[in-house]
């Protein structure tokens, strides 16, 4: 009953997204309010509806009701309660519901809410919200239907892949769908005020927590995969260019420009059509992302299920809405006036660059990611990895860094540069210094080098904005500017000197033989064979001692999942503030000794600091515009009382 | 400086720096990829025309039975890649995937030596049902063949 009950609610969320949709263009164009009256409780009672179908899936997987097939395919009657329902969005059918109940709540609280903007602008908004989740109303209904039933039901589930019975990825696909949906409201945000010629400021206020909100998720998103492909592939590295980490880091790209443009729109009224642009961008990067994901259509370490037709049809979703929006901004850019003008030397100069800098990396990565589709359809197999991404993305992100330690002390519109002298030359000598100074002291390789300098630079750069200024007044949006600002120099110092230092010893090793690695010695204490529930492993014993203090005791696994097969290595890690020990344990050798693999990376942990860094910084950028905009609303309320009081004491 | 210029010619200057940097982007995507696109080879194609010696390649085949050698220091192994009619030694340092096994499929990323191996960096092996290196997925030792004599013909 409880599936019926949530295919139900879900038809009926469906049937009034379309409700939402025709009350919302038709009121735009007949101008009939009995109509326009619809738009906003059509969403509300949408997104009651999407709660209630995604809460009866959580029952039915909490249950393991195993006569839905969903259940049945990846649950397990014996799994602890949390990854039950973690199970609910850990596969595609369920996964998408989640997409589909975020965005319907989403659209029900931009209904409840928000009044800021012209009425005909939001209807449009709404319209287009509604419009973009009848897409994803129609894939979930007829490809994906997450409530089909089996008959009959089988006597136990299949059990959930063990490599996502793991804390992390049961939180890490809802943090990046979060970000994706996030990027979809801006984009119906963007649609509303093309299709009713209202990009203003105004607007873009209006949008920018929903990209904060999206951006930030996005950044916790990537962070987080990136430690997860970090500790559980067993590699030792953090960003592999793999085309999954790609589809997550192609919108952050878009989001990260789009909420310095709309920045400069909220503030400055400039760059209106260029904000307008990278709405649209942002949110085709997401469906791009998703495309990638769901269809299988690139080779990639991340283990998705193959299947065209599903691919097909978010190919078809993504043509008609990328397509139908670029479309309608050529058709409208033309009327989008030209914004406020502001100087080269200013504020608005510097978050140009910004833009424009973050666009072409999107575009190196972009073509990176697509290179080999294209080259298959001329077959010609390739793959495009680290040695194209690595030196092409620095050579647009090391430029833009300089920009972004100084674009923060120039005022709006226009600047002089003696005013800023003292601070630009301060920060160049800086990362010169460092520069010729680990050049000198240890001869590292040119990106990891300037990688250093500037991440010296920004470091500086970004807390100089606070120079001057009474701490304990300073916005929240400032603070967040600054934390942000931080985290990106942070992140790229832990990159730089991961990259730089980073020592490895790979040897096959006899029980009690000593391994040392940079300032660590490691003991081969020991291997025994273990067993887990549903998996069989050989472990080591490694003691590890760093400068020959205090030993910790380590074990490092290789294992065996049975049901489905799959290997995983099991790394050990010994955290310390300068860096990480990372071991794993390979295959015996025929003469008995095992195969150990040894990292030290310095500094290795500063980028997810970094990462964690800037989404807070994100995160207290949210805080500080929403708490603003809840005092103007208390004090335009206020007024309005005021005024009606003295109305009625004059009368 | 831009006070001087009407406000339609600041947006047209916008317009061309940002073209210009996007395609300057794309021009140095196109020239990078050309050179730094890692290409997939039969061992045949390598017995017909091997690539550079330092260039990066992605080699894929059938592990050869009995080819499998593990050298003294205990990390090294030396095997045989093979498509049926061509056959490439790959010489591979680092911990082998437990899945990679005599007479299965085997993607293997790096470069050719001077002497005529192969140099892997990294193996790939099938870990399950759902993922296997595409350019191999679902051949067996028969349709690997099938497809090298697919394209000599």
């Amino acid at each position: 009953m409880i599936a019926e009950l949530g295919l139900v609610a879900l038809w009926l969320a469906a049937a009034l997204a379309g409700l939402q949709f025709l009350a919302g263009f038709g009121a735009l164009w007949t101008k009939m309010q009995g109509l326009a009256d619809l738009a906003r409780p059509a969403a509300l009672v949408q997104a009651l509806l999407c709660a209630l179908a995604f809460v009866c899936l959580l029952l039915v997987f909490a249950r393991t009701d195993l006569s839905v097939a969903l259940v049945a395919a990846n649950s397990h009657s014996a799994k602890p309660l949390i990854f039950k329902l973690a199970g609910a969005w850990g596969n595609h059918e369920g996964s998408m519901l989640l997409w589909v109940t975020v965005m319907a709540l989403a659209g029900g609280l931009i209904a409840a809410v928000e009044r800021r903007l012209l009425e005909r602008t939001m209807l449009a908004t709404l319209g287009a919200q509604a419009f973009v989740g009848l897409g994803f109303y129609a894939f979930l209904l007829f490809s994906s239907n997450p409530f089909e039933r089996l008959s009959p039901a089988p006597l136990e589930g299949n059990g959930l892949n063990p490599l996502l019975q793991d804390m992390g990825l049961a939180f890490h696909p809802p943090t990046l769908y979060f970000g994706y949906v996030g990027l979809s409201v801006a984009f119906s945000f963007v649609v509303g005020a093309l299709l009713t010629r209202q990009v203003t400021p105004e607007f873009a206020r209006v949008m920018r927590p929903w990209i904060l909100g999206a951006w930030v998720f996005l950044t916790l998103g990537i962070t987080a995969g990136s430690y997860w492909a970090y500790y559980e592939l067993g590699w030792g590295g953090w960003w592999f260019w793999d085309p999954v980490e790609n589809a997550s880091l192609m919108p952050w790209l878009a989001a990260t420009a789009l909420l310095h443009s709309a920045s400069v729109l909220a503030a400055r009224d400039a760059l209106r059509a260029w904000t307008v642009l990278l709405g649209v961008i942002a949110f085709s990067m997401s469906m791009i992302g998703t495309f990638l994901v769901r269809s299988g259509i690139l080779t990639s370490v991340h283990a998705f299920a193959v299947d065209p037709e599903r691919g097909s049809f978010i190919l078809a979703l993504l043509t008609l809405y990328i397509g139908g929006a670029l479309v309608l901004f050529v058709v409208r850019a033309g009327t989008v006036a030209e914004g406020e003008r502001f100087s080269v030397m200013s504020r608005e100069g510097a978050l140009v660059v910004n833009n424009v800098a973050l666009s072409a990396i999107l575009c190196v990565v972009l073509l990176g990611t697509l290179y080999p589709l294209l080259t298959e359809a001329f077959g010609v197999r390739v793959s495009v990895g680290p040695p194209y991404f690595n030196p092409v993305s620095a050579m647009f992100f090391l430029p833009m860094l300089p920009i972004l330690a100084v674009g923060p002390l120039l005022r709006w519109r226009r600047d002089s540069f003696a005013r800023v002298r003292a601070s630009v030359i301060a920060l160049v000598l800086l990362a010169l210094t460092v520069l010729l100074g680990v050049w000198l002291w240890a001869g590292v390789a040119i990106l990891p080098l300037l990688g250093m300098a500037v991440a010296a630079m920004v470091a500086v750069g970004s807390v100089l904005p606070l120079r001057g200024r009474s701490l304990r007044k300073l916005p929240l949006a400032v603070w967040g500017m600054v934390v942000a600002h931080l985290g990106v120099a942070v992140a790229l110092f832990g990159m730089a000197a991961d990259s730089a230092f980073q020592q490895e010893r790979l040897i096959a090793a006899n029980v009690g033989d000593v391994v040392e690695v940079g300032p660590w010695a490691a003991t081969l204490e020991g291997v025994v064979p273990v067993a887990g529930p549903n998996w069989q492993a050989i472990e080591a014993s490694l003691t590890l001692r760093y400068q020959g203090g205090d030993g910790t005791l380590t074990h490092p696994q290789a294992r065996a999942f049975w049901q489905p097969p799959q290997e995983t290595s099991e790394v050990a890690l010994v955290t310390r503030w300068n860096g990480q020990l990372y071991a794993a344990l390979g295959n015996q050798t025929e003469d008995g000794r095992w195969q150990l693999r040894l990292w030290w990376k310095p500094f290795v942990t500063w980028i997810w600091y970094g990462g964690m860094m800037i989404a807070l910084g994100g995160l207290l950028a949210l805080l500080g515009r929403l708490s603003v905009d809840v005092r103007r609303r208390l004090a335009a309320g206020k007024i309005a009382r005021r005024k009606a009081d003295e109305q009625v004491l004059a009368a | 400086m831009s006070t001087a210029i009407k406000p339609k010619h600041q947006r047209l200057v916008l317009l061309v720096i940002a073209l210009l940097a996007l395609l300057g982007a794309g021009l140095l995507a196109a020239w990078a990829l050309r050179n730094q696109a890692s290409y997939f080879y039969l061992p045949s194609d390598i017995m017909d025309q091997a690539p550079a010696p330092d260039q990066d390649v992605r080699l894929g085949g059938m592990v050869e039975a009995g080819s499998i050698e593990q050298q003294a220091d205990g990390v090294t192994i030396h095997f045989i890649v093979g498509d049926g009619s061509a056959r490439v030694p790959v010489s591979f340092t680092g911990i082998a995937p437990a899945l990679f096994v005599e007479n299965s499929g085997v993607v293997a990323e790096g470069s050719m030596g001077a002497d005529g191996t192969f140099v892997a960096t990294n193996l790939l092996a099938k870990h399950d049902e759902n993922y296997m290196p595409r350019e191999l997925e679902g051949m067996n030792a028969e349709q690997v063949r099938a497809a090298v004599e697919g394209t000599l013909e």
